[in-house]
């Protein structure tokens, strides 16, 4: 079960011919897809992509009624090995995952998928996942499709052009017997737009009927010699035919006027933020109507060499606006015009910075200077020479104001105190060398646990403490993997690797029952059933099967004493080999969102039910908030006191508290302080809990009166 | 940075369609998506083209996230709306949390002359600020200020109690105040109308939205702010007393003392004696004010009594220590109980159940040992840590059962004999040397004096926390010695005490001392 249901959106996937399609551009291209005929699509979710394995998941009605097989691939390795299927039968098939890290992880499929080339149309989605709002590393997935030559569309950033990029995609790739990345980034993913639909269209061939009918030819295997052809076949045939379908289907687009004395040339999905500088710099007006001559490229691989040089005809100079670096694009044009001999100026990252984003104010700046070097009778005279309005505020001091906040555990998250539990370890037998992995538990890099020395890929966690193994070492390394990045990679890459090795170090798996921060999407291990998929295999079995000899299995997280002893007792044992601590407790969000409407049904309808909440006496609390360097929980807050005797802020926890425990066991755990107490609210209480209630309420309220009438009681004390 | 011009037609030069650029700055969880789809639909409704667009992905999970919309009214063609807000390119800006109004201007969000910037007053403390072991909240007014200058209007207000008072999310009241600030030019109705095809939660969310946007058309007053402190509301030092008339005459008499002080003093003084009294018994506020008196007769008017306001402040806390009888005390009145109800929000009919979380170690338990007993335990580290086997563990403690709240309550009860415990001798006689120490100050460097005093601050926590405390009190006094003799050691003392006051074990006192013992 994903985070979100989409029962609304699926129904989106069955509108018709003419029928308007409104909503997230990620759900767009899940709509194109079917338009075009796919037969099967698999991929890895991650954002900004998820949405798109989330829908298709929960449309499995509307998928077996068309024939299409959809996958949630065990990692993006096995997505685009998946494509293989339209090797040797004309099936259309598409994976699709976050970049550059899926792209990085798929790379070998790839390669032997590009290598042999298809025969049915294969488009891979990947999900750009650069510049703000990112979680990974700043590379290019450009990079990918040069290497091993398959065609790169970046489309630009509205509904009806992503969805154009499909159904183009998918002949390029048939044309062209190449695979075709489709490069959708974060903002395009989550824009809403509109666009009109057509009929969804059953696969000419379903991949049943290619089981029924296998075929193979040897030919695109890659082996040699076959793979030797398949280089020359790459140049000799399948890169013509590209740029043939690219230039007579006018892929790429031209706006502004036909001449000029300099040009822009842009990656697709940059457009509409140089159309934005333009209208800022007073050249183009709200519908994108502009005196520039613009060259929009919405394939960014293979570049039309003809289509450039005669873009560049009367031009002076043309700016060439990419994202990211190395400018390869930029670079490529740089050379056409060599080679051609020809005297018009290619600029680029002179105007615009090699590294980072280009947001609003970059572009503004970069296009802006363009144009006063190059053509500033272009520009209007305000622009040119402005009369220099000072900004007015001074923010230098609001900079040391404003905190950073930077996303964390949520509210009763079960890894806080799997954190908590490591800190306080730490506490005792000191500091340790703590490899981190890929997910929600990568947030205990941040304050307030601040643990974790480096984060090397999904699943990688304990693989990239391997080094440290060696018996001079009094101390051992501990190192974490969530139960996506396990089932993603760990199990081989991380777990069996640490049994072959003989790796000596501690080996948590942080086990939520989800692939948590991609949206609770289920894996192996997930403890829910799931009507398509096959769930409830414990990592447990899995680690033993592996041949980890010491193993222990903490079922219930919120249990910082136990975690505490379980490591410290993986830290100091005297067995060898690696120690594996399987910590699961069911993700937050996800049990909140199955549980809250349940339990609000139950309340109000009289069944009992306890809804537990944490508090805290705030007379009794000292404000030292050693709790809150053990948690950093958004619900578990500071309050001012109304009393001046009190110089700092209390702990408090507000209402948005789910009662997980945490607060509860780390007071107890860490010995911190009594102030905490756990609030249970039995709620339409049975006759016995009422009697019982009563007659305790009777006796406590004596012992109270009477203490209360021999003392002096101060109404706000 | 270059100056822009509104945009007209690049051939005809005729009036173009403008765009409207609105941004939303929210904390992860707090329903940015929703305003962002109402806001959306309020447009398309009033016959706009409107885009949304916003960076979903890990950013969500407690982070500072951003949704974008622009607008433009429909003339049959599609505008061309970037994806993403640019500096000085922002008509409207709403930010759910007074910090992210904050971010929004330093990131270039807001413009003098052109941005309306709707901010909920209210503050969520990003964990940085959560963390120090002072108080390490950022300054609110210091955001309040700037968006005064910075934006062409601004509208804040705690809008996430608008929307807790009226059951529903903030999301609501922040549409009601952009509904009432006029700044897009739609109807009531049609923001109601948006609200209202959402489908769930509509009642509560139109109860906010009207609630919120009233505040701004200024037909719904502002809540009256609370009363400041030490005003006449009840919850001042001038609260009601009851109790036996006993015990209320002797009240009486102490009182009178304090109403005989110095009238700046008096204030303090009281709250002082009552948290004493209150922690004690009216003998234990007697010695309160005679320790007092020796403060106040030292002191001058001319320096504004801050000797005697500092000396009434501390003693009082330095008298109240934390120990397992407070705190048992504390837990187990009747007052506890109801605000507990209060605070959680029991409804008639529900039954509440408190368990409270104790971990006691031989430490305390030493503490609440008559004086010589308690020393002769921890005089035998074995029969220490024999008896320390038996006790350290935690321990949950239902107050709502008899048995536990009896167990509380007699804990609680052993106040009458606080006296002759062995915690009460150390804090007393540890009490002592600091007030001495500070008070023998005073003729030669009065504001030390007072440094020392407020020293005491750093006394907080229970068990470790507690020793990391006094070893941070300790620390700092014991620059005493090496700012001997310097015109500027109070102000030493006060830097070496925040420092103390910014990280869990001290690492910037550590440096601010070595700083100290180069002078």
């Amino acid at each position: 079960m994903a985070e979100r249901s989409f029962a609304k959106e699926v129904e989106k996937l069955r509108l018709g011919a003419g029928e308007e399609f409104a909503g997230e551009g990620i759900l767009a291209i899940t709509k194109a897809l079917l338009q075009c005929g796919v037969g099967y699509v698999g991929g890895y979710q991650g954002a900004p992509i998820s949405h798109l394995m989330d829908v298709l998941a929960d449309a499995q009605d509307i998928l077996g009624e068309l024939g299409v097989h959809f996958e949630a691939s065990a990692s993006e390795a096995t997505a685009t090995a998946m494509l293989a299927a339209s090797v040797h039968y004309p099936i259309r098939g598409a994976a699709t995952f976050k970049s550059t890290v899926g792209t990085n992880v798929a790379s070998d499929a790839l390669a032997n998928l590009a290598s042999g080339g298809v025969t049915g149309g294969a488009l891979i989605i990947v999900g750009e996942d650069y510049g703000e709002g990112s979680s990974i590393m700043q590379e290019r997935s450009h990079a990918f499709a040069m290497k091993s030559q398959v065609w790169l569309l970046d489309p630009r950033p509205n509904l009806p052009s992503i969805v154009k990029a499909v159904e183009d995609g998918f002949e390029l790739s048939e044309i062209s017997n190449t695979p075709v990345m489709l490069q959708v980034r974060i903002r395009c993913c989550h824009v809403h737009g509109h666009f009109t639909a057509k009929d969804n269209k059953r696969p000419a061939m379903t991949v049943a009927d290619a089981l029924n009918a296998p075929r193979r030819d040897t030919a695109r295997i890659v082996l040699p010699p076959a793979s030797f052809l398949h280089e020359k076949e790459k140049i000799q045939k399948r890169w013509p035919a590209a740029v043939d379908f690219i230039r007579s289907r006018k892929i790429n687009e031209i706006f502004g006027p036909d001449h000029g004395s300099v040009g822009i040339v842009m990656q697709g999905g940059m457009y509409n933020s140089v159309i934005r500088a333009l209208q800022r710099l007073g050249l183009a007006d709200t519908y994108g109507d502009t005196d520039v001559p613009l060259y929009v490229l919405n394939a960014v691989y293979p570049l039309i060499d003809d289509e450039f040089l005669s873009f560049c005809e009367g031009k002076q100079s043309v700016l060439v606006v990419e994202e990211g670096q190395p400018n390869y694009i930029e670079q490529a044009f740089s050379s056409m015009l060599h080679k051609s001999g020809r005297g018009t100026r290619i600029v680029g990252k002179e105007h615009l910075p090699m590294a980072g984003e280009y947001t609003g104010q970059v572009m503004l700046d970069g296009i802006g200077s363009f144009l006063r070097a190059e053509a500033p009778h272009l520009l209007p005279g305000e622009v040119r020479a402005p009369n220099k309005v000072g900004d007015g505020v001074d923010t230098a001091d609001l900079i040391n104001v404003v905190p950073g906040r930077p996303p964390g555990f949520c509210i009763g998250c079960p890894e806080r105190p799997i954190f908590a539990a490591t800190k306080l370890v730490e506490e005792e037998l000191g500091k340790h060398h703590i490899a981190s992995d890929i997910g929600c538990h990568l947030f205990s890099i941040m304050p307030p646990f601040e643990l974790g020395a480096t984060t090397m890929g999904y699943g990688l966690g304990p693989a990239s403490a391997s080094a440290f193994n060696s018996p001079d070492a009094k101390r051992r390394s501990i190192s974490f993997v969530g139960d996506g990045g396990f089932w993603h990679n760990g199990l081989t890459s991380s777990i069996g690797n640490a049994v072959f090795n003989k790796n000596d170090g501690v080996i948590v798996i942080v086990d939520n029952f989800y692939s948590a921060a991609t949206g609770g999407q289920d894996i192996l291990s997930s403890r829910a059933g799931n009507k398509t998929k096959s769930t409830k295999h414990p990592i447990t079995e899995a680690v033993k099967g592996m041949g980890v000899k010491w193993l222990r299995h903490v079922d219930n997280t919120y249990d910082v004493g136990k975690m505490q002893d379980t490591l410290r007792e993986a830290l100091t044992t005297e067995e060898k080999g690696p120690k594996v601590i399987v910590a699961s407790s069911e993700c937050m969000l996800n049990r909140q969102r199955r549980e809250k409407p349940l339990v609000d049904k139950a309340i109000k309808g009289g069944e009992r039910v306890v809804k537990p909440k944490f508090g805290v006496d705030e007379d009794i609390c000292t404000g030292d908030h050693a709790c809150m360097r053990l948690s950093g929980c958004p619900s578990l807050s500071v309050k001012s006191l109304d009393d001046p005797l009190r110089d700092d802020p209390v702990a408090s926890i507000d209402q948005n508290c789910v009662g997980c425990g945490n607060c509860g066991e780390v007071a107890d755990a860490a010995v911190l302080c009594p102030s905490f107490y756990r609030a249970d609210v039995v709620h339409n209480p049975s006759r016995w809990d009422r009697f019982l209630e009563s007659a305790r309420r009777a006796t406590i309220s004596l012992l109270q009166r009477r203490r209360e009438s021999r003392r002096l009681t101060f109404a706000d004390a | 940075m270059l100056d822009t011009v509104p945009s007209s037609h690049p051939r005809t030069g005729a009036a173009d369609e403008p765009v409207i650029k609105l941004a939303v700055l929210a904390v992860g969880g707090q329903g940015g998506g929703v305003l962002a789809d109402w806001i959306t639909d309020v447009a398309e409704r009033n016959g706009y083209v409107a885009q949304s667009t916003s960076v979903a992905g890990v950013a969500q999970r407690t982070g500072a996230t951003i949704y974008y919309i622009e607008m433009a009214r429909d003339t049959g063609r599609m505008p061309i709306f970037a994806l993403s807000p640019s500096q000085g390119d922002v008509d409207i800006l709403i930010a759910a949390e007074l910090m992210e109004a904050g971010r929004a201007i330093i990131r270039g969000f807001v413009t003098p002359n052109r941005t309306t910037l709707i901010t909920s007053s209210h503050r969520i403390a990003a964990v940085s600020e959560k963390i120090e072991p002072g108080d390490g909240r950022a300054s609110s007014s210091k955001v309040h200020a700037t968006a005064e200058a910075a934006a062409r209007r601004f509208i804040a207000f705690d809008m996430e109690k608008i929307a807790a008072d009226n059951g529903s999310m903030i999301s609501a009241s922040l549409l009601g105040a952009l509904a009432g600030s006029d700044a897009l030019p739609f109807t009531r109705e049609s923001y109601e109308q948006a609200i209202g095809a959402g489908g769930r939660g509509v009642k509560a969310s139109l109860a906010a939205f009207g609630a919120s946007h009233d505040r701004v058309r200024g037909t719904a007053a502002a809540p009256q702010a609370t009363e400041p402190k030490g005003g006449e509301a009840g919850l001042g030092p001038t609260g009601k007393i009851s109790g036996p008339q006993s015990l209320l005459q002797g009240w009486q008499a102490l009182a009178a003392r304090v109403g005989a002080l110095p009238e700046p003093v008096r204030d303090m003084a009281l709250r002082g004696l009552r948290k004493v009294v209150d922690y004690q018994d009216a003998a234990y506020g007697r010695e309160y004010v005679d320790r007092l008196d020796k403060a106040v007769a030292l002191d001058s008017a001319d320096l504004a009594f801050a000797l005697s306001i500092a000396a009434a402040k501390h003693l009082a806390n330095a008298m109240c220590y934390d120990d397992m009888i407070r705190v048992a005390d504390l837990k187990t009145r009747s007052t506890r109980d109801t605000r507990v109800r209060r605070e959680v929000g029991v409804k008639a009919g529900s039954i509440l159940q408190v368990t409270e979380y104790f971990h006691p170690r031989i430490e305390e338990f030493c503490g609440t040992l008559p004086a010589n007993l308690g020393l002769y335990v921890e005089n035998r580290p074995k029969l220490a840590a024999f008896l320390d086997r038996r006790i350290n563990h935690g321990r949950r403690i239902r107050t709502d059962s008899f048995a536990g709240f009896a167990a509380l309550w007699f804990i609680g009860g052993l106040r009458r004999w606080r006296r002759g415990l062995l915690r009460h001798k150390v804090e007393v006689a540890h009490m002592e040397r600091w007030y001495a120490l500070a008070l023998g100050y005073v003729p030669a460097d009065y504001a030390l004096a007072v440094e020392i005093l407020n020293c005491r601050r750093l006394i907080k926590g229970y068990s470790d926390t507690h020793v990391r405390a006094q070893s941070k009190f300790d620390r700092v006094l014991s620059a005493l010695d090496l700012l001997k003799g310097r015109a500027d050691a109070a102000d030493w003392i006060r830097r070496l005490r925040e420092m103390a006051l910014k990280d869990e074990k001290g690492d910037l006192l550590d440096g601010a001392l070595k700083t100290v013992a180069t002078l």
